[in-house]
């Protein structure tokens, strides 16, 4: 009887923690694991945001300082190479582009990014940055699966090259990923370009939780002194409850 | 009877106390004179862990509102200043959000162990009423704070529930408007959940806690058995026989439970503080915007059977009030639990297999409902939960019944392990 209890508490206990995820994506995702404790390819990605992206989307929970001193980049070179807005050190990642501009220019403002990896999840992303292809129906000629109709352009064109989506064969069910043909080579070679989108990506994914590495680091010391100390508690019940039969 | 100022004669320091506040008195009544059956199971440890994560819940909230805002224009901004600009200000809202998910974790398997052990029978039915209070301003103070980060579906989950009012029949809007303080959830509306949450609930939740102890500690537990300790005593100290002192051999064991629960509760705040989406879901990691409605919307995962409920009924007669009356009527039917049990025995140990089906049914339907609640909606899933939530009051209602028709066993004399 107790047996059968205990294994009902186990079960409850754990289809709670197995509901399945709540929001399916409509477009099956490229796989995709974040490394944020790669710093190098944390300082490339925030690089390339700032080159490629902060001209139209702000990161205004990220303050330049927290960055430099998160990613081990002197707040010198910060000064020098990523800050073009005339911003402080101290101050957020904020773009230079009016929100007004941005709704006259693209319909809507172009959203802030810093909790994106966590809105949408790094999958999201990584492959959506990859999967604009060119569709002449659209007023800025492109258009992606991930978000369709988006109101961005193809930023990374000129390196990514263009692409067309590959219809799947009619009858065929639609799903896994979509299939893309490079009809212009851009820049850089395929491979090269996920490099790139994975570096932004992991940028990303640190920058909507900046505490991350801290998180996990002390993490695993909570755990190690939990552990130790719930021995101590039981050997501690143990030997009090030696008089109770 | 007048009371004695320090009946345990003590002296000293502590006699100087004891003149004039019952300080060993409390001691000895409620702890190293407070005798517990000594047979708790597993199932035992989920009142002291509830207890633990409110004390968590009240610490984290104490510092957590030393830095939020509950302003529309500022709310979501002054999260993300914890989670970025204030020293361990992460630590402390994962913990509070967690801590939110464990709260229900672990008083839906305390209520459950109360079901399974009928500890809700004579004399105990006043703490079990006092339980399902202490559960309903949970709730209440649950979907407060889940309001407060203002992310979307913050802002979305309040529109629902509080819409949920609008469905009662001629003064619904108006009330609805008068709970909102706008005609839509706005700065106004999460200034008062805010201080709903950081005030009023949590101080009547308090108060409720110590009435519902204060009740247990009259009547004493009840154990695995379902029989009372208090009828076999020692006849020379008038101690129960099968009674340990809570402490210290309760003390040192529910922090064997406390222990546990830490490690759990750290694996979740630091390797998955987001819970799967279900601690901090993401739509929430946008700001409010009333005109963007998050793909699904969906409550908290903690409301599930309860949403799922809500969505089972169809709306006739020109109303939708029905769906919120099943849901509420769901929580209602909890406070007449104690006089729905008619089986001459209290614990599931002693019923027969008739209780003992329906129990695990019960169970297994909670769960279902609860997952359901959480999914899309379809034809297939509103069928199943509309089934699952016959069968939930099917449980309760037919209990008088099928509790007398069960085959039970005789109850033991002393309690067995």
């Amino acid at each position: 009887m107790i047996r059968l209890h205990r294994l009902a508490a186990a079960a409850l206990i754990g289809l709670a923690f197995a509901a399945p995820a709540l929001h399916a994506q409509e477009t099956e995702t490229m796989p995709f694991t974040p490394h944020t404790g790669d710093l190098k390819s944390l300082q490339r990605g925030a690089r390339d945001f700032i080159n490629y992206c902060s001209g139209c989307h702000s990161m205004k929970y990220l303050r330049y300082n927290r960055l430099a001193q998160d990613l081990g980049i002197p707040e010198d070179l910060v000064k020098k190479n990523l800050i073009f807005t005339g911003a402080k050190i101290g101050d957020a990642i904020e773009t230079a582009l009016p929100s007004k501009l941005g709704t006259q220019w693209f319909g809507r403002a172009p959203p802030d990014l810093t909790l994106e990896a966590e809105a949408r999840g790094a999958d999201w992303i990584y492959s959506y940055l990859q999967s604009f292809y060119l569709d002449p129906s659209r007023p800025l000629g492109v258009n992606n699966p991930y978000l369709p109709n988006p109101a961005m352009p193809a930023v990374l064109g000129s390196l990514q090259g263009w692409q067309v989506l590959e219809k799947a064969a009619p009858g065929a069910e639609e799903a896994g990923l979509p299939h893309f043909k490079t009809v212009v080579p851009g820049r850089m070679t395929a491979e090269e370009f996920r490099g790139f989108v994975a570096d932004l990506t992991n940028f990303m994914v640190y920058a909507a939780e900046p505490v991350r590495a801290e998180r996990v680091r002390l993490g695993w010391k909570v755990l190690v002194y939990l552990v130790i100390l719930t021995v101590l508690f039981y050997l501690l019940k143990k030997e009090f409850w030696r008089d109770v039969h | 009877m007048p009371i004695t100022p320090n009946p345990y004669k003590t002296t000293g320091f502590l006699g100087w106390i004891d003149d004039r506040f019952p300080l060993t008195k409390l001691w000895k009544d409620h702890l190293s004179e407070y005798y517990a059956p000594k047979n708790f199971n597993f199932w035992y440890f989920f009142g002291s862990l509830a207890l633990l994560v409110l004390v968590n819940q009240l610490l984290t909230g104490i510092f957590l509102t030393m830095n939020y805002k509950p302003a529309a224009d500022a709310a979501f901004d002054s999260v993300q200043y914890i989670m970025r600009d204030v020293p361990w200000g992460w630590l402390l809202r994962y913990m509070h959000a967690a801590g939110a998910s464990a709260f229900f974790i672990v008083v839906y398997l305390h209520m459950f162990r109360g079901i399974l052990y009928g500890s809700h029978r004579k004399p105990r039915e006043l703490i079990w009423i006092f339980g399902t209070l202490i559960f309903l301003c949970l709730m209440a103070e649950a979907f407060c704070g889940y309001v407060l980060p203002w992310g979307n579906m913050s802002y979305w989950g309040a529109e629902v529930i509080i819409s949920l009012f609008g469905t009662i029949p001629y003064v619904g809007h108006a009330l609805q408007v008068w709970i909102q303080g706008d005609f839509a959830p706005a700065d106004a509306t999460l200034n008062r959940l805010f201080s709903l949450h950081v005030i009023a609930l949590p101080f009547v939740l308090v108060a409720l806690v110590v009435l519902h102890l204060m009740a247990l500690h009259e009547v004493g537990s009840n154990n695995p058995d379902g029989i009372e300790i208090k009828k076999k005593k020692d006849p020379a100290t008038g101690i129960p026989l099968d009674g340990i002192p809570f402490h210290p051999y309760y003390t040192v064991k529910d922090l064997v439970g406390v222990g546990v629960f830490l490690i759990l509760f750290s694996a979740v705040i630091f390797f998955a503080p987001t819970g799967a989406n279900l601690v901090l879901e993401k739509p929430n990691f946008i700001p409010a915007d009333p005109q963007v409605t998050p793909p699904e919307i969906t409550p908290a995962w903690y409301f599930g059977v309860f949403y799922a409920m809500l969505r089972a009924v169809p709306a006739f007669l020109h109303t939708q009030i029905w769906g919120v009356l099943v849901m509420f009527g769901a929580v209602v039917i909890l406070f007449f639990l104690p006089w729905l049990d008619r089986s001459p025995v209290k614990s599931i140990r002693y019923k027969g297999a008739l209780f003992k089906t329906l129990v695990v049914l019960f169970a297994l339907d909670f769960v279902l409902l609860n997952y359901l609640g959480m999914q899309p909606v379809n034809p297939t899933r509103t069928l199943i939960a509309r089934f699952g939530t016959i069968y939930y009051y099917f449980f309760f209602l037919a209990m008088p019944w099928y509790s007398r028709l069960d085959k039970t066993k005789p109850e033991p004399e002393r309690v067995t392990s």
